[in-house]
């Protein structure tokens, strides 16, 4: 009998998707979801991105969510679908992305059978989401979904998966919206008031003061981009960007000192080392951030600004701490330093921005310059000054590209800066890009690649096609595995064990028999008129720059050393050994 | 770690949980993925109307890790509270174990002997075989073990440590 308020299981997941507004779903179909894939194909208020492996399908929600603030949202079968769509939670988890992951899962009353297709999903994804739900009752099932979908983007966000037995999509229930579901999860946004007049304080007192920004502040939004470039501009002091930072401050500002870490500047290096008082925002004290611990900004205050309580004294002990969402926290801290009208040692911050100038004047992402081969950065710099009126949306894979396109591109915007920070996943950009594409249908969206990281999933060049999806995929194609290579020449004596790829695929050709569009560059003299054809065409690109082959990237700190012992460039080896492993650590 | 040279010290944390099928799995796992040391960990639920279990860990580190340990376990949802009672004031704790000693003659009357003085409870008794029941802090329950082994000590069956602090206050 059927009750006339009840549903079915794949009604109710859709119901609640839509309440909790989305728009796309990035999936791949498979047995134990065919009843939520036939619910999908009898409406039109979300569009569904057949991706063609599903851990494209999580790092296109990934981009589709770190490109718009949303919640991004997968559907894939169980199984081999859900253990293919571990790596994408993997990477969200390490770089706070909320994403909601709907998995098929066999019926309750064969799960632990080692039943067809069968895998514990939720079992192998704790350590790697930020919580997992197998729903076992049909009426429990609008109800978990709000929860994911509050849970995924409070607090630190990250992803959160739903396993969905197909006999509780199949099964009747009642839909429950989602102003009726209570969570127990609500972590603190606003900062301890005491706290952030405290940090003002010891702010307006600091004479070589820096703001070391990280990623939480673009997880907390554009408010809270804004009031950060607000709060930097009042003080007028240095800011330098992690990683996953960069875009939160404008990257043309003339306080912004570049990225920080492993191939920062000299000056966000030099300024964070000899600093009186470090202000974290949004960051996590990284191991590639920080160098060797031990000598990790030895004579600062601390500042240390995190939504996530276990971030603060994880890795670094810090003086001072606020738990908090950083908009929140920024704008208290706006008020505070406004009504206490702070005086700022304002001789001795003129004589910490002359020692930043002199280290500025290093020009430590200078490369030697070539009219016969392309040299990375120089073929993203073009790309950069050819493309910046438009704003595009920048994706990037994994390796020596990454880096260069973190040095090299002075982004001013927030939410178009796509890269896999934390885990370092090849093959995360291109479909990135595509969920950065879906979400914005008129940008320019490029993914820099590498040659290496393009074929961990070029498969997606098919789905860019299939639903016109007009990404540009610039290749640098240096024939190594470049951050490989580079490591294996500096730490491992030249012995390029297995970073040579003997044989590659003709990037023209494979464009084109993906229905895409191919482009080369062999010489610096091609590279504006790739670039030129490139934008002009409203179809996918692939461009594929021959760049040379022994570029390293630089400066560098090496492992085990600190921010004042940066290698500088090629030609200054004198500290190309790693530092010395200690209290038995290994090196990384 | 910076203050990789800090004692480490034992600590035991209380944590309320949701009774979940997973919930225990989360804490462990958090335990085995981030090298944190269990040195015991009892779980039962405690309030069948709000659906809550109480887990209590005792566990060892440097002040940092101990401080991690605590805000890695607020970070999962299912976890309402966590509070460490090795320092927020006296607390009590309690361990019950049983232990089978098989032995005849002069070592069976020895062992009933300890075992009063332990108040530990025969509770199972053949001709040849006594189990006792004994509660109390680990390092009695600890004792007693050490003073059965020579007696016949062939099985030992422990809940790990449960502890409540004193005094008026709920957790």
């Amino acid at each position: 009998m059927v009750h006339h308020d009840t549903m079915t299981g794949a009604e109710i997941l859709l119901k609640a998707l839509v309440d909790q507004g989305v728009d796309v779903i990035f999936g791949y179909p498979g047995g134990a979801v065919l009843p939520i894939y036939d619910e999908l194909s009898k409406q039109n208020r979300i569009r569904h991105i057949l991706v063609r492996h599903e851990q494209a399908a999580v790092h296109a929600a990934e981009g589709y969510a770190r490109s718009t603030g949303k919640v991004g949202c997968v559907l894939v079968t169980s199984g081999p679908g859900a253990t293919n769509a571990v790596t994408g939670l993997a990477d969200a988890q390490c770089d706070s992305v909320p994403l909601v992951c709907l998995t098929g899962q066999v019926p309750t009353h064969l799960i632990g059978n080692d039943a067809f297709q069968e895998a514990d999903i939720t079992g192998i994804t704790r350590p790697c989401t930020k919580h997992n739900y197998l729903v076992k009752d049909t009426n429990q099932l609008a109800r978990t979904v709000h929860e994911a979908f509050h849970v995924a983007r409070s607090g630190r966000p990250g992803p959160v998966l739903i396993d969905l037995p197909k006999d509780v999509v199949q099964n009747r229930g009642l839909y429950q919206p989602p102003s009726k579901t209570k969570s127990k999860y609500n972590p603190q946004v606003k900062g301890d008031l005491r706290a952030i007049e405290k940090a003002v304080d010891l702010i307006a007192s600091a004479k070589r003061p820096v703001f070391y920004v990280g990623g939480g502040v673009i997880n907390s939004g554009l408010a809270a981009c804004q009031l950060l470039t607000q709060f930097v501009r009042m003080t007028g002091f240095p800011c330098t960007l992690t990683l996953m930072g960069l875009g939160a401050f404008p990257g043309s500002d003339p306080l912004f000192l570049g990225m920080l870490g492993m191939h920062g500047t000299v000056e966000a290096n030099m300024a964070m080392h000899d600093c009186d008082v470090m202000i974290n925002i949004g960051a996590r004290f990284d191991d590639r951030v920080t160098g060797r611990l031990n000598a990790f900004s030895p004579n600062s205050k601390k500042i240390h600004i995190d939504i996530d309580p276990s971030s603060i004294n994880k890795n670094v002990a810090v003086d001072l701490s606020i738990v908090g969402d950083c908009a929140h926290v920024i704008e208290d801290m706006i008020k505070v330093w406004k009504a206490r009208q702070p005086k700022i040692d304002e001789r001795a911050l003129r004589a910490w921005w002359a020692k930043i100038e002199e280290w500025r004047g290093a020009d430590s992402l200078r490369y030697p310059a070539s009219d016969t081969i392309i040299k990375p950065q120089y073929a993203i710099q073009r790309l950069y000054d050819l493309t910046r009126s438009r704003n595009p949306y920048i994706c990037t894979e994994v390796g020596q590209h990454q880096m260069w396109a973190a040095q090299h591109l002075r982004l001013d915007l927030p939410l178009h800066w796509l890269t896999s920070g934390g885990l370092g996943t090849m093959g995360y950009g291109l479909p990135a890009a595509m969920g950065v594409q879906t979400a914005h249908p008129d940008a320019l969206v490029i993914d820099i690649a590498g040659e290496s990281s393009i074929q961990m999933n070029i498969q997606e060049m098919a789905t860019l096609v299939q639903h016109n999806l007009p990404v540009k995929i610039v290749i640098l194609n240096n024939q190594y595995m470049g951050m490989v290579r580079q490591w294996q020449e500096l730490i491992h004596g030249a012995r390029y064990s297995e970073s040579h790829m003997d044989h590659h695929p003709d990037f023209v050709k494979l464009a084109e028999a993906f229905g895409a569009v191919g482009l080369r560059a062999e010489r610096p003299d091609q590279v504006d008129g790739v670039i030129a054809e490139m934008l002009a065409v409203n179809r996918p690109v692939i461009v594929e720059m021959r760049t040379d082959a022994s570029e390293n990237v630089f400066p560098m700190i090496m492992p085990g050393m600190a921010h004042n012992e940066m290698v500088l460039g090629q030609e200054d080896r004198s500290r190309d050994n790693p530092g010395s492993e200690q209290d038995g650590m290994v090196l990384v | 770690m910076t203050n990789a040279v800090q004692d480490s010290n034992r600590h035991t944390i209380s944590v309320l949980v949701d009774n979940e099928s997973g919930v225990l799995a989360r804490v462990i796992g958090l335990f085995s993925g981030r090298g944190y040391n269990i040195e015991s960990l009892t779980v039962a639920e405690v309030d069948a109307r709000e659906n809550l279990s109480r887990i209590t860990i005792v566990t060892s580190g440097t002040r940092m890790i101990i401080e991690q340990i605590k805000n890695q376990l607020r970070r999962l949802v299912p976890v309402h509270k966590v509070h460490d009672l090795t320092i927020e004031g006296p607390h009590v704790s309690r361990e019950l174990a049983l232990i089978k000693v098989a032995s005849t003659g002069e070592k069976r009357v020895e062992a009933l002997r300890i075992a009063d003085i332990f108040r530990a409870r025969a509770i199972d008794s053949t001709n040849e075989s006594f189990v006792f029941e004994v509660v109390g802090a680990t390092e009695k329950v600890d004792a007693f073990v050490t003073l059965m082994q020579p007696l016949g000590l062939i099985d030992v069956s422990r809940t790990g440590v449960v502890a409540i602090a004193r005094g008026p206050k709920a957790l």
